[in-house]
């Protein structure tokens, strides 16, 4: 009954996304589909169908609440590519808009993998939600394995320091892991920074309830206006800076890595800067 | 006498499958404890224990050219001390006896399961991957025991072309392990929001494996990958079940208690399976071997229920 009930709603979801995509893109969103077995999921679990429906909701937000605008989507190479983000706001609101713009605007339509943290594959219904979606935990050798296929790859090098960061750090980027810089450098993939203007205004953290967060095995466990961490309808930029491209040996020293990641660090940087200074306010 | 192949294990359920891919091209000689039920005439038959000095007689009256050891026991309700020694010194025997005799080829057959289903896991384990199963479950330890004493073998013995197979969930309508009894339960219960990617291998394709493990170049470790990977709720959905979801922080002391009143038949470590990703990379054994399964997802699903 249940799984009746399930496909029901699938499939509203799904017709929803579509009406919002239009004819044109629908048509396009079904190239998406990588090499799916007769159950519908490619080796990672991802699900188009799924996924269409899934975007739905999130495809509403990203119109209608947050009001997404993209820049510099045409900057996009095809194939293997890394996209670098800075990371904020509780929920990982940026990583969805960033995989709606990809999916909705970017030409041809791009389904992305995000790497998400190890302890989500404990997380019931969010686990099994994020697979479907096509996201995977963030080891190396899932990496390497995805950009081998080709695929565009969401990284946000803060990590959890990124997303549950305090209001007072607003737009401050956090320090960046090294391991995207090491994968790019052996597998010779280029790296797209990405700024995401908007989501660090989405859910003001006053404070973070450490020991609680420990408790309850959480990244953090921030304390927002609204008690819990609901986005607020801020208005939503994304950058997207021009490819970059490194040459070097992916197990050098950790100072010349580190000296590569803080020039996608600075692009980053300085796309935040301008991206503050275009927009009117937090919500317009 | 031509050279003759031997098969341990050669009573179960696999081992009869194998023996019947086999008898008609190969000598083979099976060593089992349990009796071999429908035995081809043209295969031989020692009801022993590897444990006992008369299996060696096997070796020093024989030319053998090939060993396929799947003599390994793996049931829960056994006290671990009998397990261990079954599965550990057996094997430690029949290594023995392969190198003493001159054996060329030794076929092993372990698991997928020895890397243990893990929240950490990548989705394509590669055979270099730590084998960590029994971290969380200590009742497979000896499987990974005598996975590693193969493993050893293989690098002290460079002369002897030794193969280790790791399989996914094997299945098959006459297979009585873990993976089969659970996917013939009519109400299953699953992990409420969980549903990782699963592989099943059908028996007649791991018995085909270890017939072409048999060739002279393959040696080293290789995973073995069936049709593919698939989510447990389309395995279930196909199979006609209807699953129980059940609240993962509960599932786990039910289930002990369960277990210990030996109202289920599945030790808790078990629950891992239907909640974690255990998923191997099959393509080198793909690739060197041009390997494929011949039975397709569904069919390998539904041979679950003999269909």
């Amino acid at each position: 009954m249940f799984e009746q009930l399930g496909d029901k709603v699938r499939k509203q979801l799904k017709g929803w996304t579509e009406q919002m995509a239009g004819q044109e893109r629908k048509d396009r969103l079904q190239a998406l589909a990588r090499t799916e077995n007769e159950y519908g999921v490619d080796p990672f679990g991802f699900n188009l169908d799924f996924s269409l429906a899934a975007v739905a909701p999130l495809l509403w937000l990203y119109r209608h609440y947050h009001r997404v605008e993209t820049f510099g989507l045409e900057n996009l190479p095809p194939g293997r590519v890394l996209l670098v983000s800075n990371h904020s706001g509780q929920l990982p609101m940026d990583g969805a808009m960033i995989g709606v713009a990809l999916m909705m605007e970017a030409d041809p339509p791009r389904a992305i993998r995000s790497m998400v943290e190890k302890w989500v594959p404990t997380l019931p219904y969010i686990s099994a939600f994020f697979a479907r979606v096509g996201q995977i935990v963030g080891t190396p050798e899932n990496c390497r394995r995805l950009l081998a296929a080709g695929e565009a790859i969401l990284v946000f090098p803060e990590g959890t320091r990124g997303i549950s960061k305090l209001w007072p750090q607003r737009y401050q980027l956090q320090d960046f892991g090294l391991g995207f810089m090491r994968l790019a450098l052996e597998t010779d993939t280029p790296i797209v920074p990405v700024a995401v203007i908007g989501a660090e205004e989405q859910a003001p953290a006053l404070m973070d309830l450490k020991p609680l967060a420990r408790l309850l095995g959480f990244p953090s466990f921030p304390i927002t206006p609204t008690g819990v961490p609901i986005p607020l309808p801020t208005k939503y930029r994304l950058y997207f800076g021009e490819p970059m491209r490194f040459t070097g040996r992916a197990d050098d020293e950790d100072s010349e890595l580190d000296k590569k990641v803080r020039t996608v660090r600075a692009a980053i940087q300085a796309m935040i800067h301008q991206g503050l200074k275009e927009r009117r306010s937090i919500f317009w | 006498m031509r050279p003759a192949i031997v098969v341990t294990g050669i009573s179960g359920n696999l081992g009869r499958t194998l023996a019947k891919l086999l008898h008609k091209s190969e000598r083979i000689i099976g060593i089992d404890r349990r009796p071999f039920v429908g035995r081809p005439k043209d295969v031989e038959m020692y009801q022993l224990d590897l444990r006992k000095k008369k299996a060696e007689d096997v070796f020093r009256k024989n030319e053998i050219r090939a060993v396929i050891h799947m003599g390994i026991m793996h049931d829960p309700r056994m006290s671990e001390e009998e397990h261990h020694s079954f599965n550990v010194v057996g094997t430690t025997r029949l290594l023995e006896y392969c190198a003493k005799y001159g054996v060329k080829k030794v076929v092993f057959l372990s698991s997928a399961n020895v890397y243990g289903p893990s929240p950490d896991n990548s989705n394509f384990l590669t055979e270099d991957a730590p084998l960590m199963a029994s971290s969380r479950f200590s009742g497979v330890r000896d499987l990974i025991e005598v996975d590693m004493l193969a493993h050893g073998f293989f690098w002290r013995h460079p002369d002897i072309n030794t193969v280790i197979l790791r399989p996914v969930h094997i299945v098959g309508p006459t297979i009585r392990n873990a993976p089969s009894n659970y996917l013939r339960l009519r109400h299953p219960w699953t992990l409420a929001g969980f549903d990782p990617m699963v592989q099943l291998i059908h028996m007649e394709d791991v018995a085909r494996a270890m017939v072409e493990a048999l060739r002279p170049e393959p040696k080293g470790v290789y995973n073995v990958v069936g049709p593919g990977e698939v989510p447990l709720s389309s395995v279930l959905r196909e199979l006609g079940h209807v699953s129980i979801p059940v609240p993962h922080p509960i599932a786990r002391p039910v289930l002990s208690m369960l277990f210990k009143y030996r109202l289920a038949n599945f030790p808790p470590p078990e629950l891992d399976h239907i909640q974690f990703l255990c998923n191997v990379d099959g393509s080198r054994w793909r690739k060197e071997l041009g390997w494929k399964p011949h039975h397709s997802m569904r069919d390998t699903i539904r041979s679950v229920i003999g269909e």
